[in-house]
C-alpha cells in the first residue's frame, strides 16, 4: 500500500469566466495534426513564466518541466495531445473551390453542409452539398466520399488559400446549461487540464508535461517525447467517447464506453494499451478517498498517447484518464463541466499522493 | 345513470362504425348521422358532393364562425372486372393495404357480401392488390351479384373491450360520434356560429371538406380525426399513446396547424383539467388542410384521437380519450374564442 | 432609415421563421418595409403585405411581387432520455444534419426559451440493421441540447420547432453563405426594389408579399392572390447555381445573372416584357427552361381564382436547402433593380399586351 501524502488543500478547480476564456481559446484555435502551432503558442504564453524548463522538439512537441521539492522525486510524464482531426487542401480547382482530404479519422457523413476555417488567417469557407432536389434516391443512399466534396471559399478565394493549408470546422465554444459544446474537446480538454496541473503542480513529483503532436495520426509525438523524458510513470490525459445515447428500439445500451456525468474515465484496457494495474488502483483509491465520482472506460477499441509511451525504451508503466465526451471527431462535441472539473481534481489529488512506493510489486 | 349514458355512447359508436360507406357512397352513413343530429341543429343541408352540413347557433357579439369537420367516408374497394368464374377484381378506394385484405370480409352497397382471396405467391412475398380478388360465392360472371363499378367496405362487428373499443372505420366514424356528442352539448349561450360538417371523400384526397369549407367560409376550423400512436412493440416513433387524452395536432404531412389554434386548444384542455397530448404526425392528412386552404386562408387545426391499427379492420381507440375529446370540443365551441396574435 | 442590404440580409439570416411560424423574420422584414410603403397588412395566415400606391387614376392595376419568407427546419416529435427525436418542416436534406448546430424553441416552461443544441448521429450499435451504413435517415438522428433529461422534460414539448443556428458568413467574391438564403435573398431583392421605387414615380399599385409556408406547399402562393387580386404577379425565388455538386445541365453562375423561368407556369408575354426590360437596363439574364411547373409560389399564384399571369425571376444559389447556401450579392441587387425598372415602366394599359399568340 503506497504511503499517502497529504493533498495540498489550495487547489479547487472551477470553470469561471477566466477559465472558459482559456478553454475557448484552445478549442476554437486550429491545430490539425502536423501543424499545431496555434495551440503550442497558447500553451507557451500560459506557461513560460511558470515552467522550470520548456522547449520544442523536432516534431513540435512542447516539453515543459516543473520540478518537485526534494532530492529524488518520482519523474511523472503527463501527456496531452494538442492536435485535432481536420482537413488539408490538396488541389485548387479554381474560383475558390478546393479539393481536400481528411487528417485523422472523421466520418464523411459529418462533413456535408458545414462551415470551416482555412489556414493561419482562418479564412471562412463552406463544405456544400448538391441540392437535394437534384439528387436521385440512389444517390441519397450513398455517403459522399471526401474526394467528391469541396471546400468553397467563394469566387476569388483562390488567392486567399493554397493547397497544403490546413482547415478545420468553424465551431466556436458554447456553454449549454451544464455542458461545454465545442470542436476539438478531444483533446483541448486534456491540454487545458495539463496547463492547470503545471500551474498548480504538487511538490512531491517532477512533473514532465508533454504537450504532444500528431496523436490523431498514430501517437507520433508521444513516442519521441517519452523517449526524451524517460519517465518513471506515464499518464495520458485525453477526452474519450461517450456513446450513452438511447437504443432505437429501447434495448439496453451495453456499448456506451463511458457516461456523461459519470466522472473521469479511468482506462483498464483499450486498443493500444493494457494499463498498469498498480496505477489503475492508485487512481481508483484516490477517487474514493477524495469522494470524486469516477468510472471505468469500457474496454474497447481506441487509443491514447499511453499506447506509445508505455512501449518506449525498456517500457514505462502507464495509464490514461479522460473526460467523457459525446460526438468526438465531428463539428462539435459535448462534455459536462462537472466531469471536466472532477477529472482535474482527480489528477491533481492522485499526483499529490504519489511516491516511489507506487511501483512496488506485490510479488 | 352513468352506465345508461355510456350505453348510448357505445350504441352510437356501434351504429356509425358498422354502417357501410366508402368514399363516394356515403348515402347510408349520411342518413344515419342525420337521424342523430336532426333534433340539435338549427339548419341542415347536403351540398353538391354529399357533405352533410349542420349549423348550430348564429354569430353573436364576440363570436366566430367555426367549422368542425369529421369525415364520414371510409376506405373501401371498387370492382374493376368480374372474371368468367365470378371472381371480382378490384382497386382500392383510399389507402388500403394488402396486409389488411387477405381473408377479410366485405359488404357491398347493394347488400352482397364477399371474401377476399389471393393468387399463390413465392413464399415470403407480400401480394399487391392486383393479385387479390373478391369471392362473392358466385360461380360465373352471370350469377355474380356485383358488377364493375360496385363498391364495398370491409365488414367487421364493433367490439367493446371496456377501456378499449375496436372496430373498422374508427377512422373517422369515432370523430363523427365526437362531433355529434359535442353538438348536443353546445349551449344557447355560445356566441359562435358553428358548422358541423360531416364530410365526404376525405380518404381519396380530402375532397368533401374542400368544397364544404368554401361554402361555409369559416373564420376558424377544427378537423376531428384519428392519429397514429407509438405505443405498440417496435412501433413508429410517435408521441401519442392510447389513453393519454385527446391529441392536439401540431402538424401532419398535409398541413401545419395554425399555432394560434394549437394554443387555443391547449388552453381549453388545461382550463378544464383534461389530459391531452401534443401530436406531430410524419405522414397522413386530414380535413384540416382543406379548411386552411379555403379562400384567403383560414386558421385551422385538428383534434385527434389516438388509434392503433389504422386502416385495418380492427382500429382500436381508448374510451376515455373519446369522452375527453367530447368535453374538449364542446368547451372549445361553447366559449368565446381567443386566437391571439399571429 | 437608410436601407442597407448586407446588414438587413444578415439580420434576416440570423432569426428563425419556419413555415407556419414566420413571426420572427416577419418582424425584421416589417421594420425594413414600413418606411418604404404606404400600408402594411397581414394575410389570414400571416403573410406580410406592403402596399405602395401608384399615381395612375383609380381604379389602378396592381402588380404583386411574391417572395416567400419561411424557412425549412425541424420539429420535435418525441423526447427520449432527454434526447429529442424530430421530423422536418419543408425539405431538409438529412445528409447535412449530423453535427449541425440548431436552436430548439422550447415552449413548455414559463417562458419560451431558445436552447442551443446539436443534431447528432448515434453510433451504429444503437441502431436497427435497416438503418444501413450510408447517410442516416432523419428518423435515426437525435437532437442533444446538452441539458440533463429532467431539465429537458421541463422545457421542451412535442411540436416545438427547431431552427438552424449557423451564422451567416461573408465569403470571397462578394458572396454570402448561410441558412435560409432560400428565400431571404429574394426578400432582400424585393426590398431593394421597394427602396428604388420609393424614389421613382410609377402608375401601378405595387403589393410586395412576403408569403408564408411556401416550403410546405406554396400555401401563401395559393391563398394570398385571392386577397390581393393583382393583375400580374412577379415571383422571386432561388435557382440552382453551378458549382460543386451542381448537376450537369445547371449552368447559372453565381454573379452571372438572373435566370428567367420559361415554361407552362409562366405567361410568355410577361416573360418577353421582363426580358426586354433586362436588355434595356443591361441586367444579364439566363433563360431557364422549365417544361412544366416551377416548384415556387408561381405554382399557386398562377391558378388563383380566375388565374393570374405570372413571371418568375430567380437568383442563382449553391447548396440549396443546406445551412451553407451561397449567393452573390450582385444578383440580389440586380433582381431588385430589374423589378423596380419593370414596374416603373408599366403603362396603365399594359395588360392589353398580355395576350396569347
Amino acid at each position: 500500500m503506497a504511503k499517502t501524502l497529504e493533498t495540498p488543500k489550495t487547489f479547487k478547480p472551477k470553470m469561471g469566466k477566466k477559465e472558459l476564456e482559456l478553454l475557448s481559446k484552445l478549442t476554437d484555435a486550429m491545430g490539425v495534426s502536423g501543424d499545431e502551432q496555434e495551440i503550442r503558442q497558447i500553451v507557451i504564453d500560459e506557461l513560460e513564466s511558470i515552467a522550470d524548463d520548456m522547449h520544442v522538439d523536432h516534431l513540435g512537441n512542447l516539453l515543459a518541466i516543473k520540478l518537485g521539492k526534494g532530492e529524488k522525486c518520482l519523474r511523472v510524464m503527463v501527456a496531452a495531445h494538442m492536435d485535432e482531426v481536420g482537413f488539408m487542401l490538396i488541389k485548387d480547382d479554381g474560383k475558390g473551390i478546393f479539393e481536400f482530404r481528411v487528417v485523422g479519422g472523421i466520418d464523411p457523413r459529418q462533413l456535408v453542409g458545414k462551415q470551416v476555417i482555412v489556414g493561419r488567417d482562418h479564412v471562412p469557407g463552406i463544405i456544400g452539398a448538391k441540392a437535394i432536389h437534384l439528387t436521385t434516391p440512389e444517390e441519397r443512399k450513398q455517403t459522399l466520399p471526401v474526394s467528391q466534396l469541396r471546400i468553397d471559399l467563394g469566387p476569388g478565394g483562390s488567392s486567399k488559400a493554397k493547397p497544403g493549408d490546413r482547415a478545420t470546422f468553424a465551431t466556436k465554444l458554447q456553454v449549454m446549461g451544464p455542458t461545454l459544446c465545442a470542436k476539438a474537446l478531444d483533446n483541448r480538454l486534456g491540454v487545458y487540464n495539463l496547463i492547470q496541473l503545471v500551474k498548480n503542480a504538487p511538490e512531491n513529483i517532477d512533473l514532465l508535461a508533454a504537450f504532444t503532436v500528431q496523436e490523431e495520426v498514430g501517437l507520433r509525438g508521444a513516442k519521441v517525447a517519452a523517449f526524451t523524458f524517460n519517465p518513471d510513470i506515464g499518464i495520458a490525459i485525453d477526452s474519450t467517447p461517450a456513446f450513452d445515447l438511447p437504443h432505437y428500439d429501447g434495448e439496453e445500451n451495453t456499448l456506451y464506453r463511458t457516461h456523461l456525468d459519470g466522472g473521469p474515465a479511468i482506462y483498464v484496457m483499450d486498443g493500444s494499451t493494457i494499463a498498469d494495474r498498480r496505477l489503475v488502483d492508485w487512481l481508483v483509491d484516490t477517487a474514493k478517498a477524495e469522494n470524486i465520482p469516477w468510472q471505468f472506460r469500457q474496454p474497447a477499441p481506441g487509443g491514447t498517447d499511453a499506447g506509445a509511451i508505455h512501449r518506449v525504451r525498456e517500457g514505462v508503466p502507464s495509464v490514461s484518464v479522460s473526460v467523457p465526451g459525446r460526438y468526438a471527431h465531428s463539428a462539435a462535441g459535448m462534455a459536462r463541466v462537472d466531469d471536466e472539473l472532477n477529472t482535474l481534481r482527480l489528477l491533481h489529488a492522485a499526483l499529490a499522493r504519489l511516491d516511489e512506493n507506487i511501483l512496488l510489486r506485490q510479488e | 345513470m352513468a352506465e345508461k349514458k355510456q350505453d348510448t355512447l357505445l350504441q352510437l359508436i356501434k351504429k356509425l362504425v358498422e354502417t357501410p360507406g366508402p368514399s363516394g357512397q356515403e348515402q347510408k352513413i349520411r342518413a344515419a348521422v342525420r337521424e342523430e343530429i336532426e333534433a340539435y341543429a338549427d339548419e341542415i343541408r347536403t351540398d353538391a358532393l354529399g357533405n352533410l352540413i349542420a349549423r348550430v347557433g348564429s354569430k353573436k357579439e364576440g363570436g366566430m364562425r367555426v367549422m368542425v369537420s369529421a369525415h364520414i367516408d371510409e376506405i373501401g374497394l371498387m370492382v374493376t372486372h368480374v372474371d368468367d368464374n365470378g371472381f371480382a377484381r378490384f382497386l382500392a378506394i383510399g389507402g388500403v393495404s394488402p396486409f389488411t385484405c387477405m381473408g377479410n370480409r366485405v359488404i357491398f352497397m347493394n347488400g352482397a357480401r364477399g371474401v377476399i382471396g389471393m393468387e399463390r405467391l413465392e413464399p415470403g412475398k407480400v401480394p399487391t392488390l392486383d393479385q387479390m380478388y373478391i369471392d362473392t360465392g358466385a360461380t360465373s360472371a352471370k350469377d355474380c351479384p356485383v358488377q364493375v363499378g360496385d363498391v364495398c367496405g370491409f365488414e367487421r362487428p364493433f367490439m367493446d373491450m371496456g377501456k378499449r373499443l375496436v372496430a373498422k372505420s374508427m377512422d373517422d366514424r369515432i370523430a363523427a360520434v365526437i362531433a355529434i356528442e359535442a353538438m348536443k352539448q353546445v349551449k344557447k349561450t355560445s356566441p359562435n356560429e358553428i358548422y358541423f360538417v360531416f364530410s365526404v371523400q376525405e380518404e381519396v384526397g380530402i375532397r368533401g371538406a374542400t368544397t364544404a369549407a368554401y361554402g361555409v367560409n369559416p373564420e376558424v376550423g377544427i378537423a376531428v380525426d384519428v392519429t397514429g400512436v407509438g405505443d405498440t412493440p417496435k412501433g413508429f416513433k410517435l408521441n401519442v399513446e392510447l389513453g393519454n387524452g385527446p391529441a392536439v395536432k401540431v402538424r401532419d404531412s398535409s398541413f401545419i396547424a395554425d399555432p394560434r389554434v394549437v394554443k387555443w386548444m391547449v388552453n381549453e384542455a388545461e382550463s378544464q383539467g383534461l389530459p391531452y397530448q401534443m401530436e406531430v404526425l410524419t405522414f397522413g392528412g386530414t380535413d384540416g388542410r382543406a379548411i386552411q386552404m379555403t379562400r384567403e386562408g383560414v386558421p385551422a387545426g385538428c383534434l385527434s384521437i389516438g388509434s392503433r391499427y389504422i386502416h385495418s379492420p380492427s382500429e382500436m381507440v381508448d374510451r376515455d380519450d373519446v369522452e375527453n375529446s367530447i368535453k374538449l370540443l364542446a368547451g372549445l365551441l361553447n366559449n368565446k374564442i381567443f386566437l391571439g396574435e399571429l | 432609415m437608410t436601407f442597407e442590404l448586407i446588414p438587413f440580409l444578415k439580420e434576416m439570416l440570423s432569426v428563425p421563421g419556419l413555415s407556419g411560424y414566420e413571426r420572427p423574420v416577419r418582424e425584421v422584414i416589417a421594420r425594413a418595409w414600413e418606411p418604404l410603403s404606404d400600408e402594411l397588412s397581414l394575410s389570414n395566415l400571416g403573410s406580410l403585405l406592403a402596399l405602395k400606391r401608384g399615381e395612375g387614376p383609380e381604379p389602378r392595376p396592381t402588380a404583386m411581387i411574391a417572395v416567400h419568407m419561411d424557412a425549412i427546419g425541424l420539429m420535435v416529435t418525441a423526447i427520449e432520455d432527454g434526447f429529442l427525436r424530430f421530423t422536418q418542416v419543408g425539405g431538409v436534406d438529412p445528409r447535412i444534419l449530423p453535427g449541425q448546430p440548431v436552436i430548439v424553441h422550447a415552449t413548455k416552461g414559463q417562458q419560451v426559451q431558445d436552447l442551443p443544441a446539436l443534431v447528432v448521429m448515434p453510433p451504429a450499435q444503437l441502431l436497427p440493421p435497416e438503418a444501413g451504413s450510408g447517410p442516416l435517415a432523419q428518423s435515426y438522428l437525435l437532437v442533444d441540447t446538452g441539458l440533463r433529461p429532467k431539465d429537458v422534460e421541463k422545457l421542451v414539448r412535442v411540436g416545438d420547432i427547431i431552427s438552424f443556428a449557423s451564422q451567416p458568413e461573408e465569403l470571397a467574391g462578394d458572396t454570402i453563405a448561410g441558412h435560409t438564403l432560400d428565400n431571404r435573398a429574394s426578400v432582400a431583392a424585393a426590398t431593394v426594389a421597394l427602396e428604388l421605387l420609393a424614389k421613382r414615380r410609377h402608375l401601378w399599385d405595387v403589393v410586395v408579399d412576403a408569403t408564408v409556408q411556401e416550403e410546405v406547399g406554396c400555401i401563401g402562393g395559393f391563398l394570398d392572390p385571392i386577397k390581393v387580386k393583382p393583375d400580374l404577379a412577379i415571383v422571386v425565388d432561388v435557382n440552382f447555381a453551378a458549382g460543386p455538386g451542381g448537376s450537369g445541365s445547371v449552368n447559372f453562375e453565381m454573379g452571372g445573372g438572373l435566370p428567367l423561368n420559361w415554361g407552362a407556369n409562366v405567361h410568355p408575354a410577361l416573360y418577353k416584357a421582363m426580358e426586354k426590360t433586362a436588355e434595356t437596363y443591361e441586367i444579364p439574364i439566363y433563360k431557364d427552361y422549365s417544361p412544366s411547373m416551377s416548384g415556387t409560389d408561381a405554382y399557386g399564384v398562377q391558378v388563383a381564382e380566375e388565374g393570374i399571369p405570372v413571371v418568375e425571376i430567380s437568383i442563382p444559389l449553391r447548396y440549396m436547402h443546406t445551412p451553407v447556401e451561397q449567393v452573390a450579392i450582385k444578383d440580389i441587387q440586380r433582381a431588385g433593380r430589374l423589378m423596380a425598372e419593370f414596374i416603373t415602366d408599366l403603362p396603365l394599359d399594359f395588360m392589353n399586351t398580355v395576350k396569347w399568340e
